[in-house]
């Protein structure tokens, strides 16, 4: 199968999508003459024109507002924030208007729109441009939430995420840009709530929230050596998210670990916790461990942020913790 | 170059020039009557009879605008509000009957009983699109619908209405300057009623004028007394008529007053007695009436028939909101996502 980069699958699901769809319209900063700052919008404007792939002012509050509206009369706009550090700007839009909509109408209303963003934790950016902050938007009913770790998933993920009815905010892993992998040249979509197992395994379940699904699997690899047999989860979707096939896999296992690039207080290893707990009380022999950033701002200096961040070797030691 | 117009009061002589027929005006009173006894009753209902709870946001002192406003445009135009939205509904022909279910919380609302007071202006079915109870959020998303009625080349044209309060928030100026930049056919009226809750726009406005803050992002500015019907509604049919023919936005300020508080319990009593008094001598439907008299373009006994019609629609509402019954609590949770595509 031929191999495209994560940014070039993203790419290739709007484009697909914009053929598919001429209410598929593209929105954000510097996305059309500068070809997007990530280039996953490379293209675009030659071949779809400035209506429909529309460079907006710095002005994140009205980029999301204005998708919403823009979903509001039958259209379906794919919005770009640049970092996921601008989206507390367009908190009030995502959160308070678009998510809620349809609830508070009683049903009248209908709020199909994309917002994508991606985190660049790694990438030496500093506390501002750097964090990944899922907690703070897949504890909002009415919002889905995308967080997809391969190339495959970005573009299954992000077709389905443009024909889905309901406001989903699509977060991309910076760092996964220029990741490869095998991405099918026929047509296909990935539904939105369907975990993906990624290895089998008998002794623990690693679940991983996008850019650290790569680093479960290269965990898992490494606890082989040692005789420990991993099963790796990438949960693809935090809203909805699979808690079952996260319950089942623990019910086999009996242990779990969370990898996630977010603050580890409050953070989606905590939501998953929780839940597998509730589920799964009975079936756990061991702790459950978060593998997540520690709780201060992201430093900007390499080699800290090195340290700073989750990586296999942190989950291995998680690993070794909680298996005698 | 973007101007600022002041609208002048139109002599009653020129109506029919603006295509103020006797029924036109005749509408308009109506509708005006519709929204202030709705509200007397909405107020009774809260104060006196303890019946109606939360939040309420009254228009009362406001009705000129938002009768002159949708009178003036096309009924498949859109409109985005705001929490204080009643009339605004109202004037955009939701049912009263749905408005004051959805105020006493009952699933016979046109939100289900969900979205309450502050939302009751949520019916697409007459192009009354949405209504937010967040200052200023409106405006982007008005953006977001010009911006999609001009990508369909639609022949409709979309109206925000907000309060001098919205201003001065963030989401009003990323939202005007988008919609002034892509010249989207909007109409964006300000209801200057003078106080943001109880702060006055001169403690908080830093411009000269709302309207010279209007004219600054390039568009095309008008001020009208807002307590005024005839001059809104020529502002407005002036304005829509250049939003949907040029695709520009043109900005309204409508100098009004609120007769009442913020909600529904305040007073208001920190403002001056005499401005109170001052403004209610201009009561919009008091002016209107009187006028209607004057010139002999409705009699006093078409002007009551008018208003125990609406008195009885009113009457009415209040019997259907309460024979509804509250959604069961188990079906809320079908109204979080849309299914299918």
């Amino acid at each position: 199968m031929r191999e495209l980069t994560y940014a070039d699958a993203l790419r290739e699901a709007l484009r697909e999508e914009m053929l598919r769809d001429p209410n598929v319209i593209l929105l954000g900063e510097e996305i059309g003459v500068f070809n997007g700052v990530y280039k996953v919008t490379r293209g675009l404007l030659d071949e779809f024109g400035p209506d429909r792939v529309r460079d907006t002012p710095i002005s994140e509050a009205a980029i999301a507002g204005a998708a919403v509206g823009l979903a509001l009369v039958g259209m379906r706009p794919v919005a770009e924030i640049m970092y996921m550090d601008f989206l507390p700007i367009c908190m009030d839009e995502l959160a308070t208007q678009a998510a809620k909509m349809r609830f508070m109408s009683g049903g009248q209303l209908k709020v199909p729109m994309v917002l994508r963003t991606q985190y660049s934790l790694g990438r030496q950016h500093g506390a501002q441009h750097s964090q990944f902050t899922p907690a703070w938007f897949f504890q909002v009913p009415g919002l889905k939430v995308v967080v997809p770790a391969t190339p495959y998933d970005a573009k299954g993920l992000l077709k389905s995420a443009i024909r889905e009815p309901n406001p989903v905010l699509f977060l991309e892993g910076g760092l996964l840009y220029r990741t490869k992998g095998p991405v099918p040249e026929e047509e296909y979509t990935i539904p939105l709530g369907k975990a993906d197992t990624k290895r089998k395994g008998d002794d623990v379940t690693i679940v991983g929230v996008s850019r650290l699904v790569g680093e479960a699997l290269t965990a898992a690899k490494k606890l082989e050596e040692k005789g420990v047999s991993a099963e790796v989860i990438d949960v693809r979707t935090l809203q909805p998210l699979d808690l079952g096939t996260i319950v089942e896999s623990v019910k086999r296992t009996s242990r779990l670990i969370i990898a996630s690039d977010d603050i580890k207080t409050g953070g989606v290893g905590s939501e998953i916790s929780a839940a597998v707990i509730e589920n799964a009380f009975d079936y756990l022999d061991a702790p459950v461990m978060r593998v997540a950033c520690p709780d201060t701002p992201i430093p900007f200096s390499p080699p800290l942020e090195q340290q700073y961040m989750p990586n296999a070797d942190k989950i291995v030691q998680a690993a070794d913790q909680i298996i005698g | 170059m973007a101007t600022i117009t002041q609208i002048q009061e139109v002599p009653a002589n020129d109506y029919s020039k603006h295509g103020l027929t006797k029924e036109k005006l005749r509408q308009m009173l109506q509708k005006m009557l519709l929204l202030r006894k709705f509200e007397e009753k909405i107020e009774e209902l809260f104060i006196v009879k303890g019946v109606l709870i939360g939040p309420s946001h009254l228009y009362l002192g406001q009705e000129a605008i938002a009768v002159g406003a949708m009178m003036a445009m096309e009924p498949t135009d859109l409109t985005v509000t705001t929490y204080r939205g009643h009339g605004h509904a109202l004037a955009k022909d939701v049912p009263a009957k749905l408005c004051m279910a959805e105020l006493f919380g009952k699933s016979t609302g046109n939100c289900k009983g969900l979205g309450g007071s502050m939302h009751v202006a949520i019916y697409p079915e007459t192009g009354s699109l949405y209504a937010t109870a967040i200052v200023g959020s409106g405006i982007p998303i008005t953006a977001g619908v010009g911006l999609g009625l001009k990508l369909k080349k639609s022949k409709n044209i979309v109206a925000t209405f907000f309060g001098d309060g919205a201003v001065n928030t963030g989401a009003f100026h990323e939202g005007v300057n988008m919609i002034a930049l892509w010249k989207l056919p909007v109409l964006l009226f300000c209801e200057n009623n003078q106080y943001a809750m109880s702060t006055p726009v001169k403690r908080a406005v830093s411009s000269p004028s709302i309207a010279e803050r209007a004219r600054a992002y390039g568009m095309q500015t008008m001020v009208v007394d807002g307590n005024d019907v005839v001059s809104v509604f020529v502002a407005a049919k002036a304005a829509a008529e250049k939003a949907r023919r040029n695709s520009e936005p043109v900005f309204l300020e409508c100098v009004t007053y609120k007769m009442k508080g913020h909600g529904v319990y305040d007073k208001g009593d920190y403002r001056p007695k005499e401005e109170v008094a001052e403004w209610l001598e201009r009561d919009p439907i008091k002016v209107f009436k009187e006028r209607l008299l004057d010139r002999n373009l409705m009699t006093q006994k078409e002007i009551d028939e008018v208003e125990s019609a609406t008195q009885r629609e009113v009457e009415e509402a209040v019997t259907f909101a309460m024979q509804g019954e509250a959604l069961p609590f188990d079906q809320i949770k079908r109204y979080v996502y849309a299914e299918g595509p």
